[in-house]
């Protein structure tokens, strides 16, 4: 107490005082504040649908259509529920910037809340799948095995061994799985985007996707442990095989060069 | 008795150890006579006859990694559970032979090291191989008394290949599987003993239980024997044919310039060994190549994208990926005439590959050895030839890769298998056009050198105003070396009617030859080289030049 008392006078002391006044009552009123979530109502909800109607009707009708019945430029919205939303905004790749094969990845422009409020608007025209919970995608408590065998029988045909990617026919093409948001994996699987199949619950269960997941995440991430060196993209003998041919006999020729340039001079006799 | 009395060495005193060691192995092996028939041979200096050395070590290599993996190599397809220390397999099913390929990976001390040193010296092996043979082709080293080791070369490289592909099968990954599938794929498309051919091989349904057993066997006992057999013959031949020669100044037909084996050529030798081993294990240690663990173990229900042979069946891969899927149904059998032509194809090629020194020598008609080497462009058809199947080579390759052109150039793959197509047939057409036309070029240029010398870049002014270039006469060695070549004249038929007026029958075979020879020595298909009169006019008359 004596410390305390010889300091009351610090020219920061005032700092400190109003420092710690400020978070008592913040913490306070967020202890002892009404929980506003259990307030969401029906009137929030269609809140959050009146926006993303204002939303869509600036950035996807044009090929949607106004009401999500479709163009000829856009597939119809009715029932494609709020994970392909969440999985097509989300990702970037609508909306779309020009028609072609397929749609790519690109640069997301609308924030989360935003996409939110697609996705409420898109899933109120039509029941369709919903965006998963954490609880769902999480990698967390996946059978890491399990997902590398259901990877392989399932997806492996177009994404590769270890999901980098392949071609499809005509352009179209299957994207590499690094960096992918395991939320955004999960919903793909669930929705089906673009060229991909879909695999609803009823064919490939919650658990199975979970457990693609976490193979995913243990063999095509950041945290991947690949040992023997570079990885060459992955792709298998036509990468290893260029890299013999640059790297393994184009440096054995350089030496050979280098050895033949380095003669032992005739003595004169 | 003679000897005993006053022996000269004794009274210098002990022989020293070395000396006697080889006293000894002399008397029992006869190294001295075999010593000085070979120490001083003589071997030419130049970058590209190293290229068989970078084979000949790479072998070697191989030979050496390959003997450790066997001491922890199971080659079994017996099902086992997975337990060790790669987490995203563990307690999956697999054959034995993927358990121990993961297990030298993970497990064993330097095992990956030593996997990668095999599997990187396997491929610069065959491609050391393939650019020693392009050596040889395009400097016409293939020419009498030589053509028996360019087979003993082709076959070492066509069971290189196969080798190269049993090895690629023996972990039983997914990749591998499908690597054998596909070739089991080809077997079956041979109408009638193609399905009794399969059978044979994989002891029944594929994949059975037998493969992986069966390759092992001829991936490390039956092919390595005979290649390590041809590889003895070819190198007796090259000591036997003693080694040819760029053309030059001292260098005939009948010598060979260059360092004795020993001590010049051992230790250059040596030290490449060393260099080579030095390259492959530093890439092998930068680079992972195969990671089975990635990519799973075979299961027949399985597939994934990007399944690739390596790169020396690349062609073959290329040659199905581009064939339109034909196939003939008849009173219930099917030919799979999409899988069968390419097979076909394949064999073809090969054996055109294993010909070529005998037509050539057929279209000339020469009967001579040849010690000095061709500079390319002095056999324009022949470097026409090489330079068209190499496009054609690669057309395939870019085929066999037409998905990884696809996803990397953003291309559609149907659009490159078009391409692929129509390539197969015009590329190699266009390449030895131009390649023949850049050879000719590349003559004139030569005679224009030899005639009026080389363009110094000096521009002079004389006295009445006329700018000329100045020209610096080419020196005796130079002017030697740019026309020792011979030019070969076309076969003629002659006459067909004799003096008597009675016709001959000229045979087809004999036309065809004429109509060879005239393609690769004819009119416009060889720039003359200048004459002793053209060089004596030019260089005498009016100096201006």
């Amino acid at each position: 107490m004596k410390k305390l008392s010889a300091r009351r006078r610090h020219p920061l002391a005032a700092v400190v005082v109003l420092l710690l006044a400020l978070a008592a009552t913040g913490g306070l009123y967020t202890a002892f504040a009404p929980a506003s979530k259990a307030k969401a109502d029906e009137s929030a909800q269609s809140l959050t649908i009146e926006e993303g109607k204002k939303l869509y009707e600036v950035g996807c009708a044009s090929c949607h259509g106004a009401g999500g019945q479709g163009t000829t430029d856009g597939p119809s919205l009715v029932g494609v529920g709020a994970a392909a939303v969440d999985f097509q905004v989300g990702t970037g790749r609508m909306p779309a910037q020009q028609p072609g094969a397929q749609v790519p990845r690109k640069k997301v422009i609308y924030t989360q809340a935003e996409i939110d409020q697609l996705a409420a608007y898109i899933a109120s025209l039509g029941a369709g799948p919903s965006v998963p919970t954490k609880n769902q995608y999480s990698p967390e408590g996946a059978d890491i095995a399990k997902g590398g065998e259901l990877f392989r029988t399932n997806c492996a045909q177009c994404h590769n061994f270890t999901g980098k990617g392949g071609a499809l026919t005509h352009g179209k093409f299957a994207p590499d799985l690094e960096g992918v948001q395991p939320k955004h994996i999960y919903e793909a699987m669930q929705t089906g985007p673009q060229n991909m199949p879909s695999f609803p619950d009823t064919v490939m269960p919650e658990k199975a996707k979970k457990d693609i997941i976490g193979y995913l995440n243990a063999v095509n991430s950041d945290q991947t442990k690949n040992p023997g060196g570079l990885e060459l993209g992955g792709l298998g003998p036509v990468s290893e095989g260029l890299f013999a041919w640059i790297f393994g006999l184009g440096a054995l020729v350089v030496v050979a060069v280098w050895v033949a340039a380095r003669t032992a001079k005739a003595k004169k006799s | 008795m003679s000897t005993t009395a006053s022996n000269p060495t004794r009274s210098r005193g002990k022989a020293p150890a070395g000396e006697k060691l080889a006293d000894w192995a002399d008397g029992r092996l006869g190294i001295y006579s075999l010593a000085k028939a070979n120490m001083r041979k003589i071997f030419p200096d130049h970058w590209s006859f190293m290229l068989g050395e970078v084979c000949l070590y790479s072998f070697l290599i191989i030979i050496l990694t390959g003997v450790y993996l066997t001491l922890f190599f199971h080659p079994s397809m017996n099902e086992v559970v997975y337990h060790g220390s790669y987490v995203p397999l563990q307690g999956q099913l697999m054959s034995e032979a993927f358990n121990s390929t993961l297990h030298i990976s993970f497990e064993v001390r330097g095992g990956l090291l030593i996997r990668q040193i095999h599997h990187w010296a396997a491929l610069v092996f065959l491609a050391g191989m393939f650019v020693h043979m392009m050596r040889v082709f395009f400097t016409g080293a293939f020419r009498k008394p030589r053509e028996v080791n360019w087979l003993f070369g082709f076959l070492l490289f066509v069971l290189g290949m196969f080798t190269g592909f049993t090895g690629y099968s023996l972990p039983d990954d997914l990749l591998s599987g499908t690597g054998v599938r596909f070739m089991e794929g080809a077997i079956l498309s041979v109408p009638i003993i193609g399905t009794y051919i399969s059978f044979f091989l994989f002891g029944g349904e594929f994949p059975g239980h037998d493969f992986v057993a069966r390759f092992y066997s001829i991936h490390i006992l039956l092919l390595p024997g005979i290649m390590l057999g041809l590889v003895v013959g070819h190198l007796i031949l090259v000591f036997y044919h003693k080694h040819t020669q760029f053309a030059g100044p001292g260098k005939t037909n009948n010598n060979v310039v260059g360092m004795p084996l020993l001590p010049v050529y051992m230790a250059k030798a040596g030290g490449f060994f060393f260099l080579v081993f030095g390259a492959i294990a530093a890439i092998a240690a930068i680079a992972q190549i195969n990671p089975i663990w990635a990519i799973g173990p075979y299961r027949p229900d399985q597939v994934s994208t990007g399944a690739q042979p390596d790169w020396y069946m690349g062609m073959a891969e290329g040659l199905i990926r581009a064939m339109p899927g034909w196939e003939i149904n008849f009173w219930g059998h099917t030919l799979v005439l999409g899988v069968f032509i390419p097979l076909v194809l394949f064999g073809v090629v090969l054996i055109a590959i294993a010909l070529y020194p005998f037509i050539e020598a057929w279209v000339t008609g020469d009967k001579r050895e040849h010690h000095i080497l061709d500079r390319p462009r002095n056999a324009p058809t022949r470097t026409a030839f090489g330079a068209a199947w190499i496009a054609w080579y690669f057309v395939l390759l870019v085929g066999g890769g037409n998905d990884l052109w696809a996803t990397h150039f953003h291309l559609s793959i149907n659009a490159i298998t078009w391409f692929v197509r129509i390539a197969f047939f015009v590329v190699p057409v266009l390449t030895f056009i131009v390649t023949k036309r850049i050879c000719l070029s590349l003559q004139r240029r030569d005679r224009d050198k030899v005639l009026h010398g080389r363009e110094s870049g000096i521009i002079k002014r004389l006295p009445h105003g006329e700018f000329i270039e100045v020209h610096e006469p080419l020196s005796q060695e130079q002017l030697y070396t740019l026309t020792a070549h011979h030019q070969y004249e076309p076969v003629e038929i002659g006459p067909t009617v004799d003096e008597n007026g009675v016709e001959r029958k000229v045979k087809g075979t004999e036309k065809l030859r004429a109509k060879l020879s005239r393609a690769y020595y004819g009119e416009g298909n060889q720039i003359a080289k200048p004459t002793v009169e053209e060089y004596k006019e030019i260089t005498s008359g009016h100096g201006h030049h």
